[in-house]
């Protein structure tokens, strides 16, 4: 019988094994292992039944630290139970890990592997987080491809049944939890022969059970744990034994065989290297490659890590060998080696054969690239007379000079392998497209295929790259198709050109596919010269096809997917013509036949008028352009930019040696400005004639990109024709001032949002308003110029503005700009209007999420400073603890503010009493009272300056301190619902003066759009795909509780001047405020231009009620709860039916929707009765009713 | 006891009084109500083909959004291939709605494309339907298109929608047509067994305060009755298809001012949404009332009897403006 193959990823190849084995999944979500929990859900919503026929019932926790209470608890009472996690994630379940072992309990966690937040947050994989619990007692198994994922998913299960040891089973995060390989599939039939149904009986029976009680998780003294914790020991013994017979039995069922310890290379090998995971195919591929030229290496592939098989380990080992490379794919700073590499020498030591000399070496941290040429590297260094040990290879180390020379053109790729790179534009459908592509290839033909694909940094105007390869042999090689590899590289955005250097993959004799406005006749002169000149020294083949126009013509709007897939098919030719396309129409069918018939209508039509469209380009002897690529950065750009932050948005950050880098992850801020990414099609154009400057334009700007200065008309001396202006019509800049509103049209992203919120309405055209969207190439040039001249006119003094009113708090520079959220984003108007507000004295603790992504992830960041160079100073912990992180950053304050005050009054004598007392009774309440204090503090620091005194010294350092600072809290639901919520709810009860914004859009946003407590009844996200069925957890109230937290609920949509106003005293209350703000977010699924209007449907209709509480009212005998959103005018599904994610749910389950819409109304009356009766209250204690 | 019965279509019906298209199809509890309360019929709510697309594109759009564009968030909304549209849930309250009544069921529905009205008329004639009514209108803005190419395009349409079912098919159409009775010949000649005038539409009104276009339909009244109280009168024994009044129907003499005029049946929505079922019952008595004081014997006796071709006066029907007429004269010998 032929063996069913499929293509699916790795955490799609375990999920697959892991729903099939257990009864209880506690999951959470946790980039790269969230996949897993998501297909898990999937799996149960939609019925499928796990291998006894019954479903698995799939529940998502808070974090993963009450994923990993609740899977103990499951097991505890004799469920055959897991969970998915990486990273972070993973250091959270480390106390119940060790519960779990402790207790010698059965079960898989499965792991798609990733770096731990250090100097900086990574999503990438490598083993730091599996090695931070190689301790706890748990077995780790590694997997190092899509089919061992899949297969060794199985072998752990069977091996934790029997052995009682928790088994721990990783994989590469990304590497292999995200590449799509063509595997065999494990069947049901195949799991029934290999899993003991016996061992889970047993496993069921030493649960918990009222009728034969137990006690499990005992106190015990220094008598007897130790003795205890010996105990275990013959089970771990036993464990290496029994999951080699468990690799048996499963080589019998399936005829893949593994072992603890897998040798590869020659027979007589002197130099071996030992890795595992994904690295470990990439050593066994290259010595295989290396060996059958006759040289002695080998590669020792390590499946089974923990327990740490000394015996096995030294029985892999030919007798031949003489050295040894240990490589790890993790960092112990500090440490005399990193694990693997300590494991080695010892088990050499402890097999005397110590006469074979090892190094150790780190390789692939955050995924980075580990290729063929780099073993090669490793294998080099060992036949060097001393070698280097602790060595990385991969890097260029300039600093400790650990790194390995790497000598890029050793490749091993067989011939027969066809390699294929795109480069695509994250909404145009190119990743989506070659996944299908790429599944064809692998189930359709006899071709072994792999498809990893990789993504750039920002959420909107995202490059993508998507890297296929397939040919008759099994396609091993996890790692990028590397430069002159490729047979095929295809562009699907033709503006790529003038800033990608695409064609460097291209091998002599490729393929190039463009998608291109211009027709074969005209394209060549519209390409750089660069472009130009790789075409014709590679000698490539150039096709056009005018994707656009087709993608116009049949509906796809801006999506390439279909069209550009078609094209490559057609000129590749893997499969004949008719073949293909019969092909691509049935996986259109099954990927979008559920949508309807004109989803798959139009994805027909656009294939078919893919081939009338598709041309190839005689390609001429010359080069011929004048254009140039641009460079990523402009040559005015600060060095640190220039030469780090361009290189890496040039996408040459894996050559930057160490050396260029911060130490401690400090990085300057404002880099964003340098980066010019040109997204947006269409701009905002100013109409000046008919603009009221009320400012709401540049307020809802999410990406700070459209501004309004009021300045001294003088200076419009230097103005270009096209800057355009107006006389303030502003009351305290009247005479003498002009006013402008100007757009950054590099920076804009389109999102309309400005145009949206103008309330001007040209009275001879009521569809103008006073900005309207204008194409933006013709605009580009002379916008720049003018923003740039824009940008030069001085800020008015923060002083003179009173910020209470919109129009003049818009006056106040945004500090966080040009950010990468997705274009319309609904956090980040509140962030940036933070940063106008507080922003030149703000502290920033913000929790991991979209927010922590768009605000800190590199090449450049939007934090931005001041003319004075103030800004927001920002960090970023955790995702759980962004509260306590907030925390300490205020008791720092109020520490240094109280010490600082105490030295101050010991110099009362030398700098005079009335200075010392203007300092410490400075009124601070206003920009004013603030710029005063610092000048005090600058006249201070001054004359201090000439004292050698230590307090002194002392003072100046602390000094600033006494200039107020604002602490803010910034974070997502997911967060202060859900993870962060303990300590949310701690920092809130200190009394400390905190302000935490609460960006709440009713999903973790950033991994994908899971379910939070914030998720709202009745609609439908990722780990609740039947629809929420209970309310969304009500914060602002579980606040308001405490009398002394401020709280307020906004929606800048429905009330901007709310918003403003509940920042403000927010700000001004000494004490902890919570801000929970109503943001729209791309999983809500429907058009973000139209979030406005969203906004006010979700007020009037009772789901966001707005208010304020203010305790300083209490104390004033005022009742403090203000609720200024009136009685709910609409229904709930007025609202609630704008949104994809409520409408789904009609179209799954159109009873339970009405059901839980129902339900959704009543929540809103109730909620809104409550808050009534609350505000209601009186809280004057003399009056009598 | 005056007979009441009437058919339409070929159907078979107790009285003329028949729900016309309107949401109120939408809960079968709905419909059995209405039943109980004397309706002959029930037009159902239209199947537009129009938003069968939208709510498909929209879905796909949304679906699509964000996804495979960034790292750690491959989509933003869960899919899975559950969430699905399909004219499914319209076929399953035709076929819910013939299970829970025994009167007719008449689907309703609104195409845009050509594939699209043919393989619609065929699932809604698969899933039961006594009868499709089909909902044609257009609002030619183009400047190039002329009257003619758009009644040709619908007759065609109505030829190739009868082609492809066997149950009976009307056609509800709009009063805009330069020439209605020629336009209305064409129709039953194309197959349709009956024609449904008219069909309302929304208007869309200015909102001054905001500047922006809003859009409401109004409910109709009895004074909209006269519309198609004229043409109907006009073409009765005219055009080979049953005429079927809607709009303005609230009352008994609303309905036997539409038999009269020569209306098969008198089809009403406004009066049942907004008075309910309970609307039916009065209209109906009254209706046997006034049959049984002017000793009517049956329905059939007053279909068309004030048509044109009936009156005394068939220039009333073609007046379209106030005339001062002193008295009328005539030839004598």
């Amino acid at each position: 019988m032929k063996k069913p193959v499929i293509m699916i990823d790795g955490n799609e190849a375990t999920a697959s094994v892991a729903h099939r084995l257990n009864e209880v999944i506690a999951i959470y979500p946790i980039t790269p292992s969230s996949n897993m929990g998501e297909f898990a859900d999937e799996w149960s919503a939609k019925g499928k039944k796990n291998l006894w026929g019954t479903i698995p019932l799939v529940v998502e926790m808070q974090s993963e630290g009450g994923a990993a209470g609740a899977v103990h608890g499951a097991l505890q009472t004799g469920a055959l139970t897991t969970t998915f996690t990486a990273s972070q994630g993973l250091l959270l379940m480390i106390p119940n890990m060790y519960k779990i072992a402790g207790e010698l309990t059965s079960t898989v966690f499965h792991v798609a592997a990733r770096s731990i937040a250090a100097h900086a947050l990574s999503i990438y994989g490598d083993h730091q987080d599996v090695m931070a619990v190689r301790q706890t007692g748990w077995a780790l198994l590694s997997s190092g491809s899509v089919q061992e994922a899949h297969d060794f998913a199985a072998i752990a299960q069977m091996s934790t049944l029997k052995s009682r040891v928790p088994f721990l089973h990783f994989f590469d995060g990304f590497r292999t939890s995200h590449e799509v390989n063509k595997i065999y599939q494990i069947t049901d039939e195949d799991l029934r022969s290999l899993v003991d149904d016996e061992l889970i009986r047993a496993h069921r029976a030493r649960g918990l059970n009222p009728n034969t009680p137990v006690l499990r998780g005992s106190a015990q003294n220094p008598d007897v744990y130790f003795q205890m914790r010996e105990a275990v020991n013959k089970y771990y013994a036993a464990t290496p034994a029994i999951t080699q017979e468990a690799m048996d039995k499963f080589a019998k069922v399936t005829g893949r065989h593994y072992n603890l310890f897998d040798y590869y290379g020659h027979p007589e090998a002197e130099r071996v290297v030992v890795a595992m995971g994904s690295g470990g195919e990439t050593v066994e591929e290259t010595v295989k490659y290396l060996a059958a030229k006759g040289e002695k290496v080998g590669a020792v592939r390590v499946r089974l890590y923990r327990p740490f098989p000394v015996e096995h380990f030294l029985k892999a080992l030919p007798k031949s060998v003489k050295s040894i490379a240990a490589l790890d794919r993790t960092k112990e700073p500090g440490a005399s080696g990193e694990p693997l590499y300590l494991d080695v020498v010892n088990a050499l030591v402890e097999g005397q054969r110590s006469n074979i000399k090892v190094i150790g070496g780190r390789y692939g941290l955050s995924s980075k690239e580990f290729t063929p040429a780099m073993v090669k590297a490793v294998l080099d260094e060992m036949s060097k007379p001393e070698p280097k040990n602790h060595f990385t290879v991969g890097i260029h180390d300039d600093v400790s000079h650990t790194s390995l020379e790497v000598d890029p053109s050793f490749q091993i790729e067989d011939e027969g392998t066809v390699s294929c790179v795109f480069f695509g534009l994250g909404s145009d459908g190119t990743v989506g497209a070659n996944k299908n592509s790429i599944k064809i290839i692998g189930e359709e033909t006899d071709n072994f295929a792999q498809g990893y694909f990789y993504y750039d940094s920002k959420k909107s105007g995202t490059v993508t790259m998507s890297h296929l390869r397939f040919g008759p042999k099994p396609i091993r090689a996890p790692y990028l198709i590397e430069l002159n590899q490729a047979n095929f590289v295809a562009c699907h955005q033709f503006t790529f050109l003038e800033r990608v250097n695409m064609l460097k993959y291209a091998k002599t004799g490729a393929t190039f596919l463009l998608n291109s406005l211009y027709g074969p006749d005209e394209v060549w002169e519209q390409l750089p010269v660069e472009v130009q000149k790789d075409i014709i020294e590679k000698k490539l083949k150039f096709f056009v096809i005018n994707g656009y126009d087709v993608a116009e013509k049949t509906g796809m709007g801006g999506r390439m997917n279909t069209i550009m897939q078609t094209a490559f098919f057609a000129i590749s030719g893997i499969l004949p013509r008719e073949a293909a396309i019969a092909e691509i129409k049935h996986a259109i069918e099954k990927s979008y036949g559920k949508r309807g018939e004109a989803v798959v209508r139009k994805n027909f039509e656009a294939v078919d008028s893919t081939l009338e469209n598709l041309y190839e380009v005689k390609v001429p002897a010359e080069i011929t352009s004048k254009m140039t690529r641009r460079q990523p950065v402009p040559s005015e750009a600060p060095k640190f930019v220039r030469e780090v932050l361009g290189e890496i948005i040039g996408a040459n950050g894996d050559t930057i040696p160490v050396s260029a880098f911060p130490v401690d992850g400090t990085f300057p801020t404002g880099t964003t400005q340098w980066e010019k990414r040109n997204i947006a099609l269409e701009i905002p154009v100013w109409d000046e004639n008919i603009c009221i400057q009320c400012g709401k334009c540049v307020m809802v700007c999410p990406h700070a990109v459209i501004r309004h200065k009021v300045y001294d008309e003088k200076l419009l001396a230097d103005a270009s024709e096209s800057f355009k202006h107006m006389p303030s019509k502003f009351k305290e800049f009247s005479q003498g001032y002009a006013y402008t509103v100007q757009v950054a049209p590099e920076d804009c992203t389109g999102c309309t949002l400005c145009v949206e919120i103008c309330p001007v309405k040209d009275k001879t055209q009521v569809g103008r308003k006073a900005i309207n969207m204008e194409p933006q190439p013709p605009l580009r040039e002379q916008e720049a110029k003018n923003w740039d001249f824009f940008m030069q006119i001085p800020d008015l003094d923060r002083k003179l503005i009173n910020p209470s009113t919109i129009k003049n708090s818009q006056l106040l520079r945004p500090l966080f700009e040009f950010s990468g959220a997705c274009a319309g984003c609904g956090e980040t108007p509140y962030v940036k209007l933070v940063s106008q507000l507080f922003g030149d004295r703000a502290v920033i603790a913000n929790a991991t999420g979209c927010s922590s992504i768009y605000g800190g992830n590199l090449p450049t960041t939007p934090w931005a400073v001041d003319s004075k160079g103030r800004g927001p100073a920002w960090s970023n912990s955790l995702f759980e603890d962004n509260a306590e992180f907030g925390l300490g950053m205020r008791l720092t304050i109020d520490k240094q503010v109280e010490y600082a005050r105490e030295l101050l009054t010991g110099f009362e004598k030398e700098l005079g009493r009335e200075f010392v007392s203007a300092l410490l009774n400075a009124e601070q309440s206003d920009d004013a009272g603030i710029e005063a204090q610092r000048e005090r503090v600058a006249e201070l620091k001054e004359k201090l300056g000439r004292s050698s005194d230590a307090r002194a010294r002392d003072l100046i350092g602390l000094a600033d301190n006494l200039v107020k600072k604002s602490v803010w809290i910034i974070g997502g639901d997911g967060w202060a619902y859900d993870i962060g919520y303990g300590g949310l709810d701690h920092v809130m009860a200190s009394g400390r003066n905190v302000n935490i914004l609460v960006l709440d859009t009713e999903v973790y946003s950033n991994t994908g759009g899971q379910a939070s407590k914030a998720t709202p009844r009745a609609a439908v996200a990722k780990f609740a795909m039947g629809g929420k069925g209970l309310p969304k957890k009500d914060l602002g109230l579980i606040a308001m509780s405490y009398g002394y937290v401020y709280v307020a609920r906004v929606a800048m949509g429905a009330n901007d001047q709310q918003t403003l106003r509940a920042m403000l005293e927010a700000e001004s209350y000494d004490g902890p405020s919570l801000i929970i703000a109503y943001s729209p977010c791309i999983a809500h699924g429907y058009d973000m231009a139209r979030s406005l209007d969203q906004a006010k449907l979700a007020v009037q209709s009772g789901h966001w009620p707005m208010y304020r509480y203010d305790p300083r009212l209490a104390g004033q005998g005022q009742n403090p709860l203000i609720i200024e959103s009136k009685e709910p005018s609409i229904p709930i599904s007025q609202y609630a039916y704008n949104e994809t994610r409520y409408k789904m749910l009609t179209q799954l389950d159109e009873a339970r929707a009405e059901e839980l819409m129902r339900e959704a109304q009543q929540d809103a009356k109730s909620r809104w009765t409550l808050y009534q009766q609350m505000a209601a209250m009186h809280y004057n204690g003399d009056k009598k009713e | 006891m005056p007979d009441l019965s009437t058919t339409y279509l070929g159907l078979k019906l107790k009285n003329p009084l028949v729900a016309s298209a309107s949401p109120l199809s939408k809960k079968v509890e709905r419909a059995r109500k209405l039943e109980e309360a004397g309706i002959a019929a029930i037009v159902m709510y239209s199947l537009f083909e129009e938003q069968i697309i939208h709510e498909s594109l929209e879905l796909d759009h949304f679906l699509n959004r964000g996804s495979e564009s960034y790292a750690e968030a491959m989509s933003y909304l869960p899919d899975g291939g559950l969430y699905g549209i399909s004219p499914e849930k319209y076929l399953n309250q035709v076929a819910g709605l013939k299970k829970a009544v025994n009167i007719p069921v008449i689907g309703s529905l609104n195409g845009v494309s050509k594939g699209g009205w043919t393989s619609y008329a065929r699932k809604i004639e698969e899933a039961g339907a006594d009868a499709l009514e089909l909902n044609m209108y257009y609002i030619a803005t183009d400047m190039d298109i002329t009257s003619g190419d758009i009644e040709d395009t619908q007759v065609e349409l109505v030829a190739e929608v009868k082609s492809a079912i066997k149950i009976p098919l009307a056609v509800k159409i709009s009063p805009f047509v330069t020439s209605l009775p020629n336009f209305a010949r064409r129709l039953a000649e194309a197959g349709a067994d009956g024609l449904v005038l008219f069909n309302r539409f929304y208007q869309p009104d200015f909102d001054l305060d905001e500047l922006e276009i809003v859009h409401s339909l109004d409910l109709s009244t009895s004074a909209d009755l006269r519309l198609p109280l004229r043409w109907i009168s006009i073409l009765h024994g005219k055009v080979n298809a049953d005429l079927a009044l809607t709009s303005g129907v609230h009352t008994h003499k609303d309905v036997l001012k539409a038999m009269m005029a020569g209306a098969k049946v008198a089809m009403t929505a406004s009066n049942l949404l907004h008075n309910g079922e309970q609307a039916i019952g009065p209209i109906l008595n009254e209706l046997e009332e006034w049959m049984k004081e002017r000793e009517y014997e049956s329905i059939g006796q007053m279909q068309g009897s004030m048509s044109q071709t009936s009156v005394k006066e068939p220039a009333a029907f073609e007046r379209a403006n106030y005339m001062k007429v002193l008295g009328s004269y005539r030839d004598l010998p």
